[in-house]
């Protein structure tokens, strides 16, 4: 028996799924989630082995969704029009149907999902992974980070963020609220974050240029970034000729 | 009016050249007289400054007020009065710079020539301040005119790709799918629902004001289609007294606004989202105030320059050449965006 979870805003769309899951009795479906926040909870309690996912859903999104999960199971998304998500998708050989979808392609989405749990072979963490890579580098993608504060869920716009800086295995996201963690790397937020906005000034730190009030000289060949907040980034050689760069100075 | 800053300049400089070849050929006609030139050069500066006050004067009237067809006979009074001011003053100053009794006679003796002359000018200065701005205002307007109709096309276009917009044609079929399955009654309902939507959006000319009501109608189905895609989710409130029902507005103009509350609403907040329309008529507008709920702490609501607010902003001016027409106020968690549409 394989146990799937519902997570889409609409009632409707997941009505149809329940309805064409219905030949797949050994497929059942433990609970059907209207957003993402519920669907990080029933993830975590029930722990399914297969979800089906919408993208587009209130407050964040089904990748946001699943950037926030700490096992995630195997997906088959559902979207109706993301011509990054499609692309996304395709690059990794995740699985996705496409609103309004008839029963053969969802028959077909299905069976691939249960001739993979046979096989086991499958690395579905790796490859949703991947594909969490791949869009968060897509435009529209990095106007807010979502991070987890112990069960809550919590949304930064990137106006709010101060500096990001390296943390062990996490990075850490300042902001006047205080400091978030995500697992996730400086080259991932380097590449993520709008370029004009977001500077890497030194190996463990982001600077987000409106926030800087001065800089000053510190020691040879460094320098130090002073924040608004009062923060004190210390700016590498390289950082500063970046520095230098997106000021245009 | 916005006439570039740099004619200005260019004009001042004519003004205060045209100034200049006044009061020396002034000089030159006094010093054939027989006067010295210091003389003829007292008298000309003394005439030809209020006369170019006078100008300036008239000029610049014309510049902020046109006067209608009927007040021309307005203009040429106002030319003569200070025609006669400008004359009085010579006549009454010179004197007082006590060049001499043959030149205090010359003065009493020109006043008469010197009334008309400065009569001319000021007249010739009015006619041609006149031509020169109701031709700018008339460049304005066709410019406005032409911008105007380009938006519209643009608005033709985006509505367009709005009534194709993919998310919502596709999630409607995918929830036309699913009724399909259960409530076939509710899925050809629907069927027409959304045929009678994507109608409205093709045939509108975008020029002709329409009434409310049928604007409020094409909304309505709009929002019947979506509350059946998020079910529960969305209640809608659409008031709109007897008054307001004929009142006039350029069509799909608030599409794009109950399109954004709808997307703040649903995708910026979990709970139930109540979207709400208002419309009423306060003194010959028609004020028409969409409000919906957002998230603060998450939402910068139309930051973004998309269609949505500065679209209409920008239609509303290129139609009633006003800028003042779109206020948007955010209280708590609820976002109000109110449009003035001002009726003929």
């Amino acid at each position: 028996m394989k146990r799937a979870l519902i997570i889409d805003d609409e009632p409707l769309a997941r009505m149809v799924v329940q309805e064409y899951l219905m030949p797949y009795t050994d497929i059942q479906v433990l609970q059907e989630c209207g957003d993402g926040f519920e669907g990080i909870k029933a993830i975590m309690q029930h722990q399914p082995d297969l979800i089906f996912l919408d993208v587009q859903m209130p407050k964040i999104n089904g990748f946001e969704m699943l950037e926030l999960v700490d096992q995630a199971p195997q997906v088959i998304f559902t979207t109706a029009f993301d011509e990054y998500a499609i692309k996304a998708f395709e690059a990794h050989a995740v699985d996705y149907l496409l609103k309004p979808f008839s029963r053969e392609r969802f028959n077909k989405a299905v069976d691939k999902f249960l001739a993979q749990s046979a096989a086991t072979s499958a690395q579905p963490q790796k490859q949703t992974e991947e594909l969490l890579e791949t869009v968060a580098q897509s435009p529209g993608q990095h106007e807010r980070i979502v991070v987890k504060t112990g069960t809550k869920v919590k949304i930064i716009p990137v106006q709010d963020v101060e500096y990001l800086s390296a943390d062990d295995d996490y990075v850490s996201i300042h902001t006047a609220e205080g400091a978030f963690l995500k697992n996730k790397t400086m080259s991932f937020f380097e590449q993520t974050l709008d370029a004009r906005q977001f500077v890497r000034v030194h190996r463990s730190y982001i600077i987000s240029i409106p926030q800087i009030t001065r800089i000053d000289p510190y020691e040879k060949d460094a320098h130090l970034a002073i924040l608004k907040s009062g923060a004190r980034i210390p700016v590498s050689r390289s950082g500063y000729a970046k520095l230098k760069q997106v000021l245009g100075l | 009016m916005a006439v570039s800053a740099s004619i200005f300049t260019k004009l001042n400089m004519a003004f205060a050249a045209g100034g200049l070849a006044w009061a020396g050929l002034q000089a030159y006609v006094v010093h054939s007289f027989g006067f010295i030139w210091y003389v003829a050069i007292i008298d000309s500066v003394a005439s030809t400054l209020p006369l170019a006050a006078a100008c300036w004067l008239i000029n610049n009237n014309l510049r902020y007020y046109q006067p209608g067809k009927g007040s021309y006979i307005n203009l040429f009074f106002w030319c003569l009065a200070l025609a006669g001011a400008c004359t009085l003053l010579v006549r009454f100053t010179l004197p007082l710079f006590s060049i001499g009794k043959t030149y205090d006679v010359f003065l009493v003796q020109s006043t008469t020539l010197r009334f008309f002359t400065c009569f001319m000018a000021i007249g010739w200065m009015a006619m041609i301040s006149l031509i020169w701005y109701v031709q700018q205002d008339q460049k304005e307007n066709e410019k406005r005119k032409s911008e105007a109709e380009k938006l519209a096309r643009d608005a033709e276009l985006y509505n367009l790709r709005q009534q194709l917009q993919p998310h919502f044609l596709f999630n409607s079929l995918n929830s036309i799918n699913a009724l399909i399955g259960f409530k076939p009654d509710e899925a050809r309902k629907m069927i027409h629902q959304l045929s009678d939507f994507l109608r409205g959006t093709l045939n509108k000319d975008e020029q002709t004001l329409v009434p409310l009501c049928d604007e409020l109608k094409h909304l309505n189905l709009y929002l019947d289609i979506e509350k059946v895609r998020f079910g529960h989710r969305l209640q809608t409130e659409i008031s709109c007294d007897d008054k307001c029902k004929d009142a006039k507005l350029p069509p799909l103009l608030l599409q794009p606004l109950v399109e954004n509350a709808i997307k703040f609403g649903l995708y910026d907040t979990t709970g139930e989202v109540t979207v709400s329309i208002r419309a009423e008529i306060e003194d010959s507008y028609l004020l028409v105030m969409v409000q919906n709920p957002y998230d603060p702490q998450t939402a910068r609501p139309r930051q973004g320059t998309g269609f949505g607010v500065s679209g209409i902003q920008r239609r509303l001016y290129l139609l009633f050449a006003r800028n003042d027409l779109v206020e948007t106020f955010t209280n708590d968690d609820i976002f109000t965006i109110l449009i003035k549409i001002p009726q003929a």
